[in-house]
């Protein structure tokens, strides 16, 4: 009983051991210079055990600690996702940290433990259990933020982060305890049962909403998404790389897990709340982001947008539009990655710097880069021969099957109004002024993946090499 | 009205008055002092549900530790709080906007107050009657079994706080002269003192005598 | 039931009923009997015999801050353990162990924050 409980949690337990080993041989080590070393164990760790959870895995589906752990393929698949991503920024992230002076040990152990936290908020099987990966994971994220602590912005960032996220999990919890009170339950299966016996009633609707509320802060949907561009644009770059990747993903996951594995029965309910999340998510987004002249901000603002788009796909409310979603959020972070790889290595005379205006003109420089840049740009603002369009397309496919037809309608106008800033920056890099000359110092890690995520965005749009096929199985190991 | 009932009231009241004055104390040690009594209150709420171990908990943790925590910042910290007072008049609508939203969702719900018929049969550890099992037995005999799920995260979360802490606000400073047992206790006396011959009358020099 | 819990309580009931009464008395006795000449001299900070030169608040060193949230942190971990003495006898092996993890875990942490220096006050 016990020993199939911490088999099922093997990867989890692993990775804590690791972080855990990698505190001790930090602190007690040889000092300084192991920083570094491990940083690229435990991110090749992290990567290893993603793809070595999917290899192993299986595609069965089984429960651990009395069902509070739930590992199915939908769960394996987004860890695996998480994993590589969260390694990935690790990865890329090293020189510019090293160079900033922050390449501390505990650094990779936070982001490792933060990653835990999501694995157990993907596999969440019960209220607490939810909680406390959410929790986990939140608390490592608010370190991290105000991880350069002799930067008062930095500081900012941490703290807003901390003060909004901890209201968000106040409303989380008032939900859970809603639900609770209602259902007599926390377990997932336990309210999927009371909701079958008819248990839905106006104060379980109040805890539901309260619920995606608290989530709605964790993925920044507007109008939760307050504290997004202050703490993207504080926190040192890595972090900012880190935020808009894996934790997205991992909470998209875990809303997708609540609204389907415990009220899937509401759906009536939450399908308009996660619309009208969605919706104003988009516009919000797109408006926003026009004025921004710090591109940390702005990849703020884009992460907000595009996070309208996926919880389309979620309101839609359906298997495809599941798969839509995952789709989505694969290639929304496979495309920031690629980005954020090329932000981190912005300088001017050895400083970082952030501004969209040294951009200008950076085609003559550096075309190569420049070209792969385009590339990613074009593909997040949805132009037709990259891979983003074919995300835009496949959520609104999903959100038209469901007959979600204003929404749909409001997502193209959104997508149009998105396009106009990405299409700025190229129009900035290619014939732009000539201003001061930018230098983009790229580590060959971070040139791997940027290369890999624009070359994967034009492959993408032929063919997608059956990942599409193994995200339509995860949506339907969610959904069955 | 039996006693247990008075008691609720009177612990009820006082935890509802305490906390409308911590919002509205004028002085901010005051606030913590409410703060304080607010959870005093709700201490003596849980052992009037039998929850025992969470009122002895709420004591010793949040009164014996996070309101001393309180008070210390506080008292301590320089901040001005009449600019805060002035800024905070400026959110004050949009606040009690919030308040009154919130307020009417709790009426609501409150109004369509029901249980789950099987709400009780489902009840995953119910509180066990205390005239079979003191309540800390019983909070022990499902805690670490079977919720030891929850239990190991718990204990992660606040390792991460730990590190937190430490990443964030520990500074060493260079000029200090630090405690080094090992290296003092090794320290050879013959190295550190020389003693030398000095003849009456003659003017010391001080550097023979210095320790090292 | 309950009642033979709460019945346990009277003892402190009694205890909290006279502090407040003893306190209520003083609070009264002073503004009955006492001699009361308010001046704002009397309220002022004494510093011997200046007037103030500054405000009482200042910018703190954080390392007090470390201390005490190091200390809340064991002070949870220890609130863990009161359940667990208390069930002792009829504890499974699971409940056995998994104390011991959380304690393993939080002695990680412990030795970490030792050979940070973290509790040491230089």
């Amino acid at each position: 009983m016990m020993s199939a409980d911490l088999f099922t949690t093997l990867p989890e337990i692993l990775l804590v051991l690791m972080a855990m080993a990698a505190l001790m041989w930090g602190a007690w080590g040889p000092g300084a210079r192991i920083a570094p070393v491990l940083l690229r164990l435990l991110a090749w760790a992290m990567i290893l055990v993603g793809l070595g959870l999917l290899a192993l895995g299986g595609d069965g589906a089984q429960t651990a600690f009395s069902g509070m752990f739930v590992d199915d393929f939908y769960a394996r698949v987004v860890k695996m996702l998480v994993l590589v991503a969260a390694g990935l920024v690790l990865l890329v992230g090293e020189a510019h940290l090293g160079k900033q002076n922050l390449l501390k040990f505990e650094f990779p152990i936070l982001v490792v433990l933060a990653v835990t936290g999501m694995m157990l908020m993907i596999s969440a099987g019960n209220l607490i259990g939810l909680y406390m990966g959410l929790e986990l994971q939140s608390l490592s994220l608010y370190v991290i933020a105000a991880f350069n602590r002799n930067s008062v912005r930095s500081t900012e960032a941490g703290l807003k982060y901390f003060v909004l996220g901890a209201l968000a999990s106040g409303l989380l919890l008032y939900g859970a305890s809603l639900v609770y009170g209602f259902t007599g339950t926390t377990d997932f299966a336990g309210i999927t049962q009371a909701l079958a016996e008819g248990a839905r009633s106006l104060g379980l609707v109040v805890g539901l909403v309260l619920i995606l509320i608290g989530l709605a802060f964790k993925i920044s949907a507007v109008p939760f998404h307050m504290w997004t561009p202050d703490v993207y644009q504080g926190s040192p770059t890595p972090v900012t790389a880190f935020f808009a990747t894996a934790p997205k993903f991992a909470a998209m996951a875990l809303i997708a897990r609540i609204a389907f594995d415990a009220f899937g029965g509401m759906k009536i309910d939450w399908a308009p709340v996660l619309g009208v999340l969605a919706v104003l998510s988009m516009f919000v987004g797109a408006f926003a982001a026009i004025g921004q002249k710090d591109i940390k901000r702005l990849m703020a603002y884009s992460s907000i947008a595009h996070m309208g788009f996926a919880l389309l796909g979620l309101a839609a409310g359906t298997e495809v539009g599941v798969e839509a979603m995952l789709f989505y959020m694969a290639i929304y972070v496979a495309m920031n990655l690629g980005t954020f790889a090329f932000i981190l290595s912005m300088e001017r005379e050895g400083q970082h710097i952030t501004e969209i205006a040294a951009l200008s003109n950076f085609a003559a420089l550096a075309p190569g880069r420049a070209l792969a840049l385009l590339i990613l740009l074009f593909s997040m603002a949805g132009v037709p021969p990259f891979l983003g369009f074919f995300a835009k397309l496949e959520v609104l496919k999903a959100a038209w099957q469901a007959g979600l037809t204003g929404l749909v309608i409001a997502g193209v106008i959104a997508s149009v109004i998105g396009a106009f800033y990405y299409l700025r920056i190229v129009y900035l890099m290619y014939f732009g002024p000539e201003t001061e000359p930018m230098e983009s110092r790229m580590s060959p890690t971070a040139r791997v993946v940027l290369t890999l995520s624009a070359a994967a965005m034009l492959l993408g749009a032929v063919s997608t090499f059956g990942f599409e096929d193994l995200l339509a199985a995860a949506a339907r190991s969610l959904v069955q | 009205m039996t006693v247990t009932a008075f008691a609720f009231y009177v612990f009820a009241i006082s935890a509802i008055g305490a906390g409308i004055l911590v919002v509205f104390s004028r002085n901010p040690v005051h606030s913590v002092l409410w703060l304080i009594l607010a959870f005093i209150s709700a201490a003596g709420l849980f052992v009037l549900m039998g929850a025992e171990f969470v009122a002895m908990l709420l004591l010793i943790v949040y009164i014996g530790a996070v309101a001393v925590l309180f008070l210390f910042v506080v008292m301590m910290l320089d901040v001005d709080f009449a600019e805060l007072k002035a800024s905070m008049a400026e959110y004050l609508p949009l606040g009690l906007l919030i308040g009154v939203v919130l307020l009417i969702e709790l009426g609501l719900v409150f109004a369509h107050w029901n249980f789950a018929p099987e709400a009780a049969a489902l009840r995953a550890s119910p509180t066990p009657s205390p005239a079979e099992i003191a309540n800390t037995q019983a909070l022990g005999a499902v805690l670490y079994d079977q919720y030891v799920y929850l239990f190991e995260i718990a204990g992660l979360i606040l390792l991460v706080a730990m590190v937190g802490a430490i990443v964030l606000t520990l500074r060493h400073r260079p000029d200090v002269k630090r405690q080094d047992v090992v290296a003092q206790m090794h320290r050879d006396p013959k190295a550190a003192v020389t003693l030398i011959d000095m003849k009456p009358g003659q003017e010391g020099r001080a550097h023979g005598f210095r320790g090292k | 039931m309950i009642e033979d819990l709460l019945r346990e309580y009277l003892g402190v009931v009694v205890f909290l009923v006279l502090a407040i009464a003893l306190g209520l008395v003083f609070i009264l006795a002073a503004a009955v009997l006492a001699v009361r000449r308010p001046d704002p001299e009397k309220l002022s900070a004494y510093e011997c015999g200046f007037n103030a030169f500054d405000d009482a608040r200042m910018k703190f060193d954080i390392r007090f801050y470390l201390v005490s949230i190091l200390f809340i942190i064991f002070d949870l971990e220890v609130a863990f353990l009161f359940p667990w003495a208390a069930s002792f006898p009829t504890l499974s092996d699971v409940a056995f162990w998994s104390m011991m993890v959380f304690l393993a875990v939080l002695t990680i942490g412990f030795a970490y924050e030792w050979k940070k220096g973290a509790l040491e006050w230089e």
